[in-house]
């Protein structure tokens, strides 16, 4: 397997056995009367979100670890098997709330991949152009909050500021700045407004010199490389046994990415490049996440190239039992007012089966299980969470460190809580 | 590509739909099938464990997928709009196994293990340790029990909670409202 590196990050396996994500004291190895239980979270701020630690200290070096999860869990599995097709789409995004774009691809793909439906390519280089500006947004919160998390707090101040730029794009495409559900199954609510694309090249020729103040701040900052690197190992095998993926995944070593192995939308189309790194640390998960911004950047350059070549054609699908009719003719067209009426009260029919839609999201590996009866509602619909994933390598990483560095840690696995919790 | 699992032990039908492989497997043997898939096959990585409730299934007609202009299923009777029946299915639930495989060929593969409500199925924790939370999760969520779970406990839900929220017959709304004029 060519995936797999030649650099060990460490000798053998580190996942605590026999439980995976809990890691017990060593008797052997700490004394029981010197440890001290401390809980973490769920509400502290910089847990992102409401994560729960339960930490067992022996001095400061973590002996015992293991976390809560569930705090934000409000059931959107449920809730969508009593919604039509049609409605759901509002609530994939709200899943992962940084990374919404991602996972209303991933619901619409699992849709379409059931009704066979071909999208219009208009709608399909604007979805991979709005799923990588979201990629760069999430990247954006990833990178200030996880330098929060050591102190450096002016670094969230700029990423909110240069993320307020996508947001930006966002408002003017979607007409909302989070959640837009602008994707629909057939491919877009509406057309991409006529000054989108200029505006989202203003912010391309913008963001670069971003990255390099960005880099400029930590990768010269000595408090920051003590505190990243050589913190929170993982090494390949590790994190593939523990079902890690996106940046975690390439951090450690693993040459692994959708869009490039399993392309989907337009992906082998485009020229990008996979930023892998190989010691696995806090560092190089950093790395990779300010690579990976770069690489958006050039992929919807791109994109946005074809939504300029294709301005005019459909952004679709022609498919009048899924998609809505366009609103000027329902004034004139009965048949068009009775799709309208149908597809709005009843939603429209999803043929019977299953399907497993996947794609490469701000986080890794997301994807969505859908199971059909060939009725107006889902039967279910499960995500792939690739934070619920993820924090399955906390006992893993944290193990051995010091508390100081906990969060910094946790906080490299770039959990979502919404995500995770569903 | 179905072809390519025919020596995995343990493996009950075989389907292939929507360019998907999916394997049933006998749960009784799913241990052997799955240790074979992850040395031979190269399935390295468990990406989720999906279980389904099927309770209700089919009880209730539902509307046909009606066809298009673009031609699907346009002349298929069965397809008008007309309320029919889904194929059935030979047990309540249903547990998922996604598997990926993580090499320069990469591949999909789901395996699916048919069980009644209460029956154990093996944990899968000691081939991937992924499927620890995932597991939890589907005991949460849908009541299956694995075999074998080194810590089987909820994940998502209080540790008090009553009943699997993602089965069919749990109810919804079963919050009760407080400081309400019923109360």
């Amino acid at each position: 397997m060519a995936v797999v590196p030649k650099k060990r990050i460490y000798e053998g396996t580190r996942i605590p056995s026999p439980i995976p994500t809990i890691l017990e004291i060593d008797p052997s190895k700490h004394d029981l009367n010197d440890i001290l239980r401390i809980n973490f979270g769920p509400n502290h701020p910089s847990t992102h979100g409401v994560l729960r630690l339960v930490v067992d200290l022996d001095g400061e070096t973590v002996a015992g670890i293991y976390a809560v999860i569930g705090y934000l869990h409000t059931g959107f599995e449920k809730n969508m098997e009593g919604k039509t097709w049609w409605k759901n789409v509002t609530y994939a995004p709200r899943v992962d709330y940084l990374s919404f774009q991602a996972n209303e691809l991933v619901y619409v793909l699992a849709v379409e991949k059931l009704l066979e439906l071909e999208v219009p390519r208009r709608a399909t280089w604007t979805r991979m152009a709005l799923t990588e500006l979201n990629r760069i947004h999430s990247h954006l919160i990833w990178l200030g909050t996880s330098a929060l998390e050591l102190g450096a707090i002016s670094l969230l101040w700029y990423t909110f500021d240069d993320r307020d730029l996508v947001l930006d794009l966002f408002e003017m495409i979607g007409g909302t700045r989070m959640h837009t559900r602008y994707f629909q199954v057939g491919g877009l609510a509406e057309d991409v407004p006529p000054a989108f694309t200029a505006e989202a090249r203003k912010f391309l020729d913008f963001f670069p010199g971003s990255i390099d103040e960005y880099e400029a701040i930590l990768d010269r900052n000595a408090i920051w490389l003590e505190r990243t690197k050589g913190i929170g190992l993982l090494s390949a095998e590790d994190a593939l046994a523990l079902g890690q993926s996106g940046p975690v995944l390439r951090a450690s070593g693993v040459d692994w990415d959708l869009r490039k192995r399993t392309p989907y939308l337009f992906y082998d189309e485009v020229e990008f490049d996979v930023p892998v790194y190989e010691n696995g640390d806090v560092y190089d998960r950093y790395k990779v996440h300010m690579d990976e911004m770069r690489e958006s950047l050039r992929i919807v350059r791109q994109c946005l190239d074809m939504i300029d070549a294709t301005d005019g054609e459909p952004w679709v699908a022609d498919d009048r039992k899924v998609v809505l009719p366009p609103r000027h003719e329902l004034h004139t067209s009965m048949e068009s007012l009775i799709h309208h009426f149908k597809i709005v009260t009843e939603g429209y029919v999803v043929p019977e089966g299953e399907v497993y839609a996947v794609i490469e999201s701000p986080r890794g590996e997301n994807a969505c299980y859908v199971v059909s009866d060939g009725g107006a509602r889902p039967w279910r619909v499960k995500f792939r969470a690739p934070s619920f994933a993820s924090l399955q390598a906390t006992a893993t990483v944290a193990q051995g460190g010091l508390v100081a560095d906990l969060i910094a840690v946790a906080a490299s696995l770039d959990p979502v809580m919404g995500d995770a919790d569903r | 590509m179905s072809a390519a699992y025919a020596s995995v032990p343990g493996v009950v039908e075989t389907h292939e739909s929507y360019g998907e492989t999916t394997l049933d497997v006998d749960p009784a043997r799913l241990l052997e099938t799955c240790t074979v898939l992850r040395d031979e096959h190269g399935f390295n990585f468990l990406s989720d464990v999906s279980p389904v409730d099927y309770l209700g299934w089919g009880d209730a007609g539902v509307a046909g997928y009606i066809g298009t202009a673009g031609g699907r299923n346009l002349n298929d009777p069965s397809s008008q709009g007309l309320a029919r029946s889904p194929e059935p299915k030979p047990k309540r639930f249903a547990v998922a196994y996604h598997l990926l495989r993580v090499s320069d060929d990469p591949a999909r593969l789901r395996l699916r293990t048919w069980l009644d409500d209460g029956e154990p199925v093996a944990s899968v924790v000691s081939i991937w340790p992924a499927a620890d939370w995932f597991e939890r999760e589907a005991y949460d969520m849908m009541g299956i029990v694995f075999e074998g779970h080194p810590n089987l406990v909820r994940i998502l839900m209080p540790d008090d909670w009553e009943g699997h929220p993602l089965r069919k017959d749990y109810p919804i709304g079963g919050e009760p409202v407080r400081f309400s004029d019923a109360e």
